[in-house]
């Protein structure tokens, strides 16, 4: 059982935690968005080996925020509620 | 065998003797002990079968390493694959041995040894190829495998799980756990010390020690004594199986006299591994005979249940260590020999002959040992040889925790590479075998979370651990067991690396070295060692397996815990279940909720069709409590519903309902419902009733990422609220009688209008929401007073000869009316263009989730697969829900859909089917072939609404 750090919980089990996706896959918008910037945006995942930089929600408080971890060891390095880090963090 | 026990040895209380049968054999022991020593004590030589051979076998070891006896309990706690050597012994237990039919003692399958020549590693994958292994599996599992589990036996109790955090947790109740254990307690820290073994001392129960001037016993009853001043836990038998992610470590603490196990989840700052160190065997011919076993283990017998392992013994040894049991034998009255592989170790015998420089090469005997032969040729008559190959540090926590292990020459063996985060070493694991070794190591050990160990107990100097290797050799005679659980010998690992499974993870898999259930205790080193050899490789270039969880097998009861029957996933409950109980109903469970199916006495069909009918033609009461009532609230509300929704939302005037679809970012549908808006800043969003925790994540999680959570909220008031929906065509009638303050004609409160009323002082509130397609009232209050509300109606409705309905007649009527269920007439590719709404597609202004997919090349494909009617020919049964509609296309048959939903209607009086067809919508009318198994049957096309297509019964 891993200790995910929820920013206005603190440390929990991670069964209290559901992963939203990937940090940084920004929504492509606009009438000229095309097929490959959709499907990119829809599948294409990086999946890196090592530091990740994931979305996460906390279901016991319904928070969703931004955790780093280690895919390798994870290790969590950090975790960011979202108004906080959005702008000046980028994976 | 002449094991015997020694008049006034042993820890066991001889004033409480107990009697137990090992199959159909009476075993006397005493308090104290475990089934191994008792059946040691009593002269039972063989306690099983080996796993391929059937080769008789004795106790080998003293705990968990060993490798030979495991017994089914049948009594009074069945408990398949004990071990003998871990399992204490209590009066009147039965217990069964494994692999012997009709026991180990008298094995039919014992001839299968004849044929071991022809059984190599290997053999069952080369020879039970063809025509197919299926064929030979039954007769060869029959063969193999150790203990059965009985099906009729009553389930264990379900275990208790318990977490707990501690500052330090040390793992081994030995010399070093202890002083490392007190050491912290002193310093303040709350201290956890676990010990698998049914006693605290470890090596100090077994090997004589002079420690600041006393015994080693008395030693080990003053630290217990002192880490109990200091409020420190102390738990025996209790194994730390296995270390987990960020620092989680599980014990399992096991059950005495039919209690069940319990599993601990340790949280500790910080954990000390006094694991301590397992002994090998000494590679010779027959070394598996009954009678040959670990020299320590004859030690521990010998001081913990005051046996002695035979009355003419041979000790055999490359190292130190194993002096001390010749000496103490010989001290109980044994004849002993000690043949030492070491030419000069520099020790004088006490009380027992001693051969240095020579090595034994075989045991002799039929069954059990007789005798050995030693290298020079010469034999010895002994009827228990006791072994030592050097021991093997138990590493194994350590590398779960990541740890990576380095060789020490010197001692012979792989020890951890050094203290990890979180984590330290004290004691054997480390490669230290002498006392004072052991106590320095705790100096060591505590330094990372700055406990000083302070003045280190003063230690007599013991026997010198001195090992000078002694690995399997190649090409050696006869059968050299390498692995005693698993039945791999020297020449299984010389035909591995013949057939080049020289890496040691192949070689494991190749032989299955290392893979019973001990997991190669004592094993898994003698085994690298002899492909190291074979393939001019050092040890640590070989290397070894990776090392998992858990240590020791756990029960299954253990890692279950309470989640087991009606605990392992229970539905929620109704708050008007005992209502519908006493109305009679039958309960199922419906995406996770206990809901009524149907109500009364008689066959289901003539149930459900009897409520559909009344549905239909006068007045049906359906609890729906379950249905989704998230509301969201705030200034952004009616921006983030317009997102959320496929449907256009913001348009909705304040009192109306309106229907809509909510898709993912694939296009794909996700859910569906009604949307009412409460007032210009709230609406209340109806999902499906076993879809809501996962509707409120996705709007969560919507809400979060793209709006002000400051001026916009989600709650779902699902729990508090309950619904009650009235349908039918006295619906109204009914409802006018209860008086709840409201206009309900249809001008007053339209189909999918609402309104507020109340129902003797409490809020309700009144929509004309319909998924019958008949009138319908939904009716929702606050859940404390659903009861109130349900016996008012049913008391006020027997006038108008109202029903209670299941949710198999409404699955029924909604069918009926083609209204769909989203992940049963709808699957993880159906867009809403699929089901036929195409309007917001084409003329929704704002964005919306999965709006670009929809105008995908993939949403565009014209064969995809859309929700149309199936119809049978009159008097036909219904279609099998999930048969596929099937074509022929270039000579080879394919599906073109599938069923998702089949009634027989009673309103209509024939079947109903709603599918979903390739190209379905454009195809009215066609007759398709669907085929359910074997049967080809013919349907007609049709639109999903077969009954009231032009819906004037809503406001009928």
């Amino acid at each position: 059982m891993q200790l995910f750090s929820c920013p206005f919980c603190g440390p929990r089990g991670e069964s209290e935690f559901r992963f939203a996706g990937e940090f940084g896959n920004a929504r492509p918008e606009g009438a000229t968005v095309t097929d490959a910037q959709w499907s990119s945006y829809l599948h294409r995942r990086s999946n890196p080996k090592g530091r990740s930089a994931e979305l996460w929600l906390h279901l016991t408080c319904g928070e969703v925020f931004r955790l780093d971890r280690d895919t390798l060891t994870h290790v969590v390095s950090g975790s960011y509620a979202l108004g906080d880090c959005a702008e000046e963090v980028q994976p | 065998m002449t094991a015997f026990r020694v008049e006034g040895a042993g820890r066991i209380d001889r004033a409480r003797p107990l009697l137990f049968h090992f199959d159909d054999v009476e075993v006397r022991g005493f308090a104290g002990d475990t089934i191994a020593s008792a059946l040691l004590a009593s002269g039972v030589n063989v306690v099983g079968r080996s796993f391929k051979y059937h080769r008789p076998r004795g106790v080998w070891g003293f705990g968990v390493e060993d490798p030979n006896s495991l017994v089914d309990i049948a009594a009074p706690v069945v408990g398949a694959n004990a071990q003998a050597t871990t399992t204490l012994a209590f009066d009147g237990m039965r217990v069964k041995s494994v692999n012997g039919r009709p026991n180990v003692a008298r094995d039919r399958g014992r001839f299968i040894d004849l044929f071991a020549r022809f059984m190599p590693a290997g053999f069952y994958y080369k020879t039970f190829m063809f025509p197919n292994w299926h064929l030979f599996e039954p007769s060869v599992r029959a063969m193999s495998g150790f203990g059965r589990v009985d099906a009729d036996a009553e389930l264990p109790r379900s275990a208790e799980q318990i977490n707990r955090a501690v500052d330090v947790l040390v793992v081994g109740a030995g010399p070093a756990g202890l002083l490392a254990a007190l050491r912290a307690a002193e310093a303040g820290r709350s201290v956890l010390l676990v010990e698998q073994g049914g006693t605290v001392g470890g090596s100090l129960l077994v090997r004589t020690a002079a420690i600041d001037g006393r015994d080693g016993v008395t030693w080990t009853a003053e630290m217990l004594q002192r880490l109990a001043e200091r409020g420190a836990t102390v738990m025996t038998r209790t194994t730390a199986f296995g270390v987990y992610d960020h620092g989680l470590v599980a014990l399992n603490e096991k059950g005495q006299g039919g209690r069940p196990d319990r599993l601990w989840r340790i949280r500790p700052g910080h954990v000390v591994l006094a694991t301590g160190a397992i002994e090998r065997p000494l590679p010779f011919a027959n070394n598996d005979l009954p009678g040959v076993r670990s020299a320590e283990a004859a030690l521990a017998y010998l001081r913990h249940h005051g046996i002695a392992t035979g009355r003419k013994v041979v000790v055999a040894t490359n190292n130190g260590l194993a002096y001390e049991t010749a000496e103490a034998l010989a001290a109980a009255g044994v004849d002993v020999t000690l043949v030492d592989s070491r030419r000069d170790a520099g020790i004088v015998p006490k009380g027992y002959g001693l051969l240095t420089g020579r090595s034994v090469v075989a045991a002799e005997g039929r069954g059990e040992v007789a005798g050995v032969r030693l290298d020079d040729g010469s034999r010895l008559v002994a009827d228990s040889v006791v072994v030592s190959g050097g021991f093997t540090p138990t590493v194994h926590l350590y590398c779960q925790a990541r740890g990576k292990l380095v060789w020490d020459a010197v001692a012979a063996a792989f020890v951890p590479g050094g203290p990890l985060a979180g984590l330290s070493l004290a004691g054997a694991v480390t490669g230290a075998f002498d006392l004072a070794g052991v106590f320095a190591s705790v100096g060591t050990a505590l330094q990372p979370i700055g406990v000083a160990a302070g003045a280190l107990p003063a230690v007599a100097a013991g026997q010198p651990y001195a090992i000078a290797a002694a690995w399997p050799k190649p090409g050696a005679e006869g059968r050299v067991f390498i692995d005693l659980q698993h039945d791999v010998t020297v020449k299984d690992v010389e035909l591995a690396a013949r057939e080049n499974y020289t890496s040691v993870e192949h070689l494991k898999r190749y032989t299955a070295l290392g893979m019973a259930g001990d997991q190669g205790k004592t094993s898994n080193l003698n085994g690298i060692a002899l492909m190291a050899e074979l393939t001019g490789r050092t040890i640590p270039e070989v290397g070894t397996t990776t090392y998992r969880p858990p240590f020791t097998p756990v029960p299954l009861s253990s890692l279950a815990g309470w989640r087991s029957g009606g605990l392992f996933n229970p539905p929620r409950r109704l708050v008007l279940e005992n209502v519908h109980r006493d109305a009679g109903a039958s309960l199922r469970e419906y995406g996770g909720w206990l809901r009524p199916a149907f109500y009364g006495d008689g066959p289901e069909v003539e149930a459900v069709a009897r409520e559909a009918r009344r549905a239909r033609e006068a007045v049906a009461l359906f609890d729906g409590s379950p249905l989704g009532k998230i509301e969201v609230c705030g200034p952004e509300a009616a921006a983030f519903v317009d997102f959320v929704y496929y449907n256009a939302m913001a348009t909705l005037p304040v009192g109306r309902c309106r229907y809509g679809l909510m898709l993912a970012e694939s296009g794909v549908v996700f859910d569906d419902g009604v949307l009412m808006r409460l007032d210009a800043n709230r609406f209340v969003v109806s999902c499906s009733s076993s879809h809501v925790a996962a509707v409120q994540a996705h709007l969560e999680a919507w809400r979060q990422d793209r709006f002000d959570r400051k001026r916009l909220f989600i709650h779902n008031a699902t729990p508090a609220l309950a619904t009650l929906t009235l349908s039918g065509p006295q619906a109204r009638p009914l409802l006018e009688t209860l008086d709840l303050g409201l206009a309900l004609d249809d001008a007053a409160l339209p189909h999918m209008a609402f309104a507020s009323g109340a129902f003797d002082g409490v809020p309700v509130r009144v929509s004309r929401v319909s998924f019958t397609g008949d009138r319908s009232y939904e009716l929702v209050i606050g859940s404390d007073r659903a009861e109130a509300l349900w016996t008012r109606l049913m008391a006020a409705g027997a006038a108008f000869g109202i029903t209670p309905l299941g949710t198999e007649a409404l699955m029924v009527l909604r069918a009926e009316k083609g209204y769909i269920v989203i992940g049963k007439d709808s699957d993880g590719l159906t867009l809403p263009v699929d089901l036929g709404v195409t309007a917001p597609l084409r003329r929704k202004k704002g964005e919306f989730i999965g709006r670009r997919s929809l105008v995908s090349p993939e949403a565009q494909r014209p064969d995809r697969k859309q929700l149309v009617g199936l119809v049978v020919e009159d008097g036909e049964a219904p279609l099998v829900t999930g048969a596929h509609g099937v074509e022929t296309r270039d000579g080879a048959k394919r599906s073109i859909g599938y069923v998702t939903s089949s009634y027989v209607s009673p309103g209509l009086g024939r079947p109903i089917a709603l599918g979903l067809i390739e190209r379905g919508a454009s195809r009215h009318g066609e007759v398709i072939d669907i085929q359910h198994q074997r049967t080809m049957r013919q349907a007609r096309i049709a639109a999903p609404c077969a009954f009231d297509p032009a819906g004037e019964r809503l406001n009928g």
